[in-house]
């Protein structure tokens, strides 16, 4: 079970967009891009800065345009955005998007309940913003959500999750992020759904987006590594509950993740301390504790 | 079959630290009853092995001031073994009377660590053990050795694996029949884990080896993991995680005890343990306790209903 692990990792920060959008509490704009810039100085390559989906439905995302604008953009950083359709994806783009992401899911309960339309009907919206992604020149990372489990649906088929994530490759996406997006999955499902996908997508475009939900985050990227994987998404302090289960956590802690990697000898570029101190940062704002066990330790009050 | 399939041990035994480890490091203290009630509670859920309580100077360790009483106490399942803490002969003998059939010595692999704490150095300690495992083979007494600081020690920061498997040797030699090597201050990882094991496996027998990891930098589940794939089938862990680190104040110490099942099991791993038993118990214990529990799968399953 124990293969070669990776000597870098590529770590995709999703605070900003994915912790803060499943906070109780919103915060100001400022205090947003202040964050952003903030992890821009840890050496993280990748940040997801926020989402460019209607207000009506995600509020907590509502200044897109002014947060977009407002960081400061260090070079060799990329700083992707969610579009979920192609009108989303052209106000990206014309706000200073130069990476976007959409979003599938490998269950067609889930996709109904959260946009309204089969996983089908999904993809073919992001074929639209694929076409147009290519004519402009702009990288397009493909998630896929409830990929070790669904909250309406339960047990996924890796099989499915193949065939999803296949679609999304094909499409253009240059990544595929595997999200188990309820924190179910063990080392046992992940290895089973990774053995699948990975038949169909190489695994150098693969990466895994575990929650922290029953604890499980970490061992199940270490198995996504021990199988090659080497992109690994992670959200400063836990930032971003779990929406299915209240008061429960949601993302795995990017403290806890490098301190990890670390202690592997696995590069992956990133300042653990200055991670730490954008993680209090942000949870001084939201008037909340870290979830990151790394962060906890080291406090010492 | 899955497990076999993967080079995972097919069985994992687990030993329930929770009522001594656990509620020895906890702040708010239990009365007698509530330690009997809940040590019975996890004799119902197929736990092979719950450490019951520590014969040590009421003095040095008052949260465990009543443990004739609990020993006597408790409900003893047929087939479950109810371990407690032996620290010198005196203990020992202490413990016997009240009616424990398994001890434990706990050694450390840190110089440090072993004269702040129990105010001699490894070598004076390993002496004292002796003494008691002499005493327990003449009884036909179990005695399990730990190792604390196996990852690092809190004084003296990194230790050398070659020292856990020097002092384990000195433990597995003088009768102790399995070593549970302690990561004290939850500062291993998956690479210190495995440099570790492997030093310490060239001088014990695997099948005498157990993990006891802390989750106070949340990389309990990845370093069980990690023991797991290189064939350790016994592991140490504490119902709803009970116990924080004294060493770092308001973070964690063991590890839950049902996170580490709902792990084994996603694994097709047998333990013959309940987790909804265990879960319950979990409950009991943190209302007891007035505090929120420590296990992420428990706080899950009680925020979707489950529970």
């Amino acid at each position: 079970a124990s293969g070669a692990l990776p000597k870098k990792v590529k770590v995709v920060e999703v605070g900003p967009r994915d912790g803060l959008q499943n906070e109780k509490n919103i915060v100001p704009t400022a205090v947003k891009i202040d964050l952003i810039n903030m992890l821009s100085e840890t050496g993280l390559q990748v940040i997801e800065a926020t989402s460019f989906v209607s207000p009506k439905w995600v509020p907590q995302m509502a200044d897109h345009t002014e947060v977009m604008q407002g960081i400061h953009k260090f070079p060799g950083i990329s700083y992707p955005v969610l579009t979920p359709n192609l009108r989303g994806f052209q106000a990206a783009v014309a706000a200073g998007a130069k990476e976007v992401s959409v979003f599938g899911a490998a269950s067609e309960l889930f996709t109904k309940k959260n946009i309204n339309c089969s996983i089908q009907e999904s993809l073919e919206m992001f074929d639209e913003v694929m076409a147009a992604a290519r004519t402009a020149n702009i990288p397009v990372r493909g998630y896929v959500s409830c990929v070790l489990g669904c909250p309406y649906e339960g047990k996924i088929s890796a099989a499915k999750v193949a065939e999803v994530s296949k679609k999304m490759y094909s499409m253009g996406c240059y990544e595929i992020s595997l999200g188990d997006t309820i924190g179910v999955g063990t080392p046992g499902s992940m290895k089973e759904m990774l053995a699948a996908v990975m038949k169909e997508v190489p695994v150098g475009a693969l990466a895994v987006h575990c929650h922290d939900t029953y604890g499980q985050a970490l061992a199940n990227i270490l198995v996504a590594l021990q199988m090659g994987v080497s992109v690994v998404d992670a959200s400063v302090a836990g930032l971003g509950g779990c929406p299915y289960a209240q008061g429960a956590s949601g993302n795995v802690a990017t403290e806890d993740l490098v301190y990890m990697l670390n202690g592997l000898g696995i590069h992956t570029g990133v300042d653990l301390q200055k991670l730490m101190d954008t993680g209090t940062f942000i949870c001084n704002a939201l008037n909340r504790r870290t979830n990151s066990k790394v962060s906890q330790a080291s406090c010492r009050l | 079959q899955e497990s076999q399939a993967s080079g995972l041990p097919e069985y994992i035994k687990i030993v329930e630290v929770g009522p001594r480890d656990g509620l020895q490091n906890e702040k708010v203290i239990v009365p007698t009853d509530i330690k009997i009630e809940l040590i019975n509670r996890l004799s119902r859920t197929g736990l092979p092995v719950i450490e019951a309580t520590s014969f040590v100077s009421s003095k040095w360790v008052p949260q465990m001031a009543d443990h004739k009483e609990v020993m006597k106490g408790i409900e003893r399942h047929p087939g479950v073994q109810y371990p407690v803490l032996t620290p010198n002969l005196q203990g020992f003998h202490s413990a016997i009377a009240a009616g424990a059939t398994e001890v434990s010595v706990f050694g450390a692999a840190s110089e440090s660590f072993s004269k702040i704490n129990i105010n001699c150095s490894i070598e004076e300690s390993l002496e004292k053990f002796e003494e008691v495992t002499k005493s327990a083979r003449n009884m036909d007494i179990p005695v399990r050795g730990y190792v604390s600081c196996a990852l690092g020690c809190p004084y003296e920061g990194n230790i050398m694996p070659a020292k856990v498997a020097e002092v384990s040797k000195r433990l597995y030699s003088m009768g102790c029949y399995e070593i549970s090597l302690g990561d004290t201050i939850g500062v291993g990882t998956p690479g210190s884990m495995k440099r570790m094991l492997e030093a310490v496996m060239k001088e014990i027998p695997l099948s005498a080896l157990a993990v006891h990891c802390h989750d106070t930098y949340g990389q309990a589940l990845a370093n069980i993991l990690t023991a797991i794939q290189m064939g350790v089938a016994v592991v140490d862990s504490s119902v709803a995680g009970l116990g924080g680190c004294p060493y770092a104040k308001g973070a964690t110490g063991n590890v839950a005890t049902e996170d580490v099942i709902y792990m084994l099991n996603g694994l097709g791993i047998n333990t013959g343990v309940n987790l909804y038993a265990v879960m319950e118990a979990g409950n009991f214990i943190c209302t007891a306790l007035n505090k929120k529990t420590n296990s992420k799968v428990a706080q899950a399953s009680f925020s979707t209903g489950t529970i």
